[in-house]
């Protein structure tokens, strides 16, 4: 072959999704809950913002940072929700997605051979970052047991104490854990002890449904070792804007920037026009899609628990993570509902090993479809198990 | 608060059962007939209807929204006249409203020969009626908070990250 690989591509394995997203797209009939975006649409207001901004003709490249009105926006959203002081000449970076500001930061900070441990089950595309990066991950489980929250004697088991970065992902996708300041608390101390550099994606941020979301960023000694994503994708419905963004030191954003102003000079013009105004006037459409979600989401537990597959409750994202009942393994499982009763769902040990056994189930679809969906898993649970 | 929640989801689909209701908002199953059944007795809950896109049905309906404008005597009230007018099975909405003219009434029939002739037959005759303007309606959009027309348009992935 003249066109081969690098080694570092070649190291990362097709994405476990890629399959089961093959086979549900040959069939027609199928309700899937293997969706990790929002169904509701962008805020009519955002779209309408991009669409001015078109008429306008704002099609230019905007600073490499992102346009400084959308970087003060951000400053006082951050500010005003999760406490995190930014300042947005310097400490913002403006991103094509929160993935972006993963790769970014990837690139940034991870030298050949440093070892960046991961809080699994986690996002898919964290390894594979590290990876290209020509880092090694490290995978940190976590267990059911704790409610999939990261602990201390997690992070010492696997050997973190040693690792130079961790990436931690709360609320977490795919399992729906969210870490509340008590438990982020011991992971701030033990990344201060061990030095390590914390890469805290907080996309999920809004989609929090008991108690407050907290960065890891607000605790004592952490602002200075942490880097911040976020992103417009999931909160406010813009997956396909690609819009995210990256909260960190001076240092930090002029290190990531000198990656990004390369690579993709700076993120989609019309969608920073959407994600202003976003910040500006949808707090109203964020609430109510979120009020969606929770409602979905104890709908979901509690008929996973009625019918005999109980999962621990997610307060975060749209996910729950319920356990496949003994005897099968989550690709058997995952892959016979969808055959027999047309459901997709995501296998979890896509997310990491300690996924095993379990299956993501996005509730990011209408309830009369969850509906429905449940009572088919219910037959298939009846037929089969 | 219940109270509240349990409106917002029927207003939302008055098909969802009381179980459903009730795997929503954390409450028990129980919880959820009574706060129902108190709704319904003080009359706050009054009815539970489907939202139907007749356009998308082979047989006609025609709508129309009327204008209707009044001069009151000293004996007649408009709660007098409303309740005449909301009488009338063919008026499906009657709304008393600010601005140019006094009732917005909304009649519906099978044909615009049955809904003329019952504005000009049954309405414009009432005596205290100074004037009806009839708008038919051609397409409708949106009804009750929900959009008409094709619907799927959930064009994303089957699976994604
Ligand atoms: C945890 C997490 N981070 C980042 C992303 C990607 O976000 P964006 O669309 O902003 O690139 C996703 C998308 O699924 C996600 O689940």
């Amino acid at each position: 072959m003249t066109l081969e690989p690098a080694q570092r591509v070649q190291a990362v394995p097709p994405s476990g999704i890629r399959r089961f997203f093959e086979i549900a797209e040959e069939r027609d009939d199928v309700i899937s809950l293997g969706v990790g975006e929002p169904d509701f649409s962008t805020p009519w207001a955002a779209r309408d913002a991009a669409i001015h901004s078109l008429e306008q003709g704002r099609t230019s490249y905007t600073a490499n940072r992102g346009m400084r009105e959308l970087r003060e926006a951000i400053a006082g959203y951050v500010a005003d929700r999760f406490d995190l002081a930014y300042d947005p000449d310097e400490e913002i970076i403006v991103t094509a997605g929160a993935s972006e500001a993963v790769d970014l930061a990837f690139r940034a900070f991870v030298d050949p051979g440093d070892t960046v441990a991961i809080a699994q089950p986690s996002y898919i595309s964290y390894e594979p970052g590290v990876i290209f990066a020509g880092g090694e991950p490290l995978p940190v489980p976590t267990r059911e047991a704790d409610d999939f929250r990261l602990t201390v004697e997690a992070l010492e088991r696997a050997g973190a104490a040693d690792a130079d970065a961790l990436v931690l992902c709360y609320p977490n996708n795919p399992t729906g854990a969210v870490m509340p300041a008590e438990d982020l608390a011991p992971i701030a101390d033990f990344a201060r002890e061990h030095d390590l550099t914390v890469f805290s994606d907080e996309i999920y941020a809004e989609l929090t449904y008991e108690g407050e979301h907290t960065s890891i960023a607000t605790f004592e000694g952490m602002r200075e070792r942490t880097v911040v994503f976020n992103g417009f994708s999931k909160a406010y419905a813009m997956t396909g804007l690609r819009l995210g963004y990256a909260l960190a030191p001076a240092d930090a954003i002029t290190a990531m920037n000198r990656v990004h102003q390369y690579g993709m000079l700076s993120a989609p013009t019309t969608a920073q026009y959407a994600a202003l105004e976003a910040l500006d006037s949808c707090d109203d459409d964020v609430e109510e899609m979120v009020g969606q979600y929770d409602r979905r989401r104890q709908f979901v537990l509690s008929r996973f628990e009625e019918i005999g597959m109980p999962c621990f409750e997610a307060k975060g994202a749209f996910y729950v993570f319920p356990e496949v009942p003994a005897g099968w393994t989550a690709e058997e499982f995952a892959e016979e509902l969808l055959y027999e009763q047309g459901v997709a769902v995501v296998p979890g040990d896509v997310f990491g090993e300690s996924g095993t056994g379990h299956l993501r189930v996005s509730y990011a679809t209408g309830l009369g479809d969850l509906r429905e969906a449940l009572s088919r898993i219910e037959a298939f649970l009846e037929e089969r198990v | 608060m219940s109270e509240r929640e349990v409106l917002e989801l029927l207003r939302e689909n008055a098909r969802y059962s009381t179980a459903d209701i009730a795997r929503m908002t954390d409450l028990e199953e129980s919880e959820v007939e009574a706060t129902i059944e108190e709704l319904e007795a003080a009359g706050v809950l009054r009815g539970y209807q489907a939202v139907v896109d007749w356009d998308a049905l082979e047989d006609e309906r025609v709508r129309a929204e009327v204008e209707l404008n009044v001069t009151l005597d000293r004996e007649t009230s408009y709660g007098d006249i409303a309740e005449r007018l909301a009488r009338f099975p063919q008026v499906t909405s009657l709304r008393l409203v600010s601005g140019d003219y006094d009732f917005d009434m909304e009649v519906e029939g099978d044909s615009i020969r049955e809904v003329s002739q019952f504005i000009s037959e049954k309405v414009a005759p009432v005596p205290e009626i100074t004037q009806t303007v009839t708008h038919y309606v051609m397409t409708s959009y949106k009804e009750n908070g929900i959009e008409l027309g094709d619907g799927d348009d959930d064009d994303r992935l089957s699976v994604s990250p």
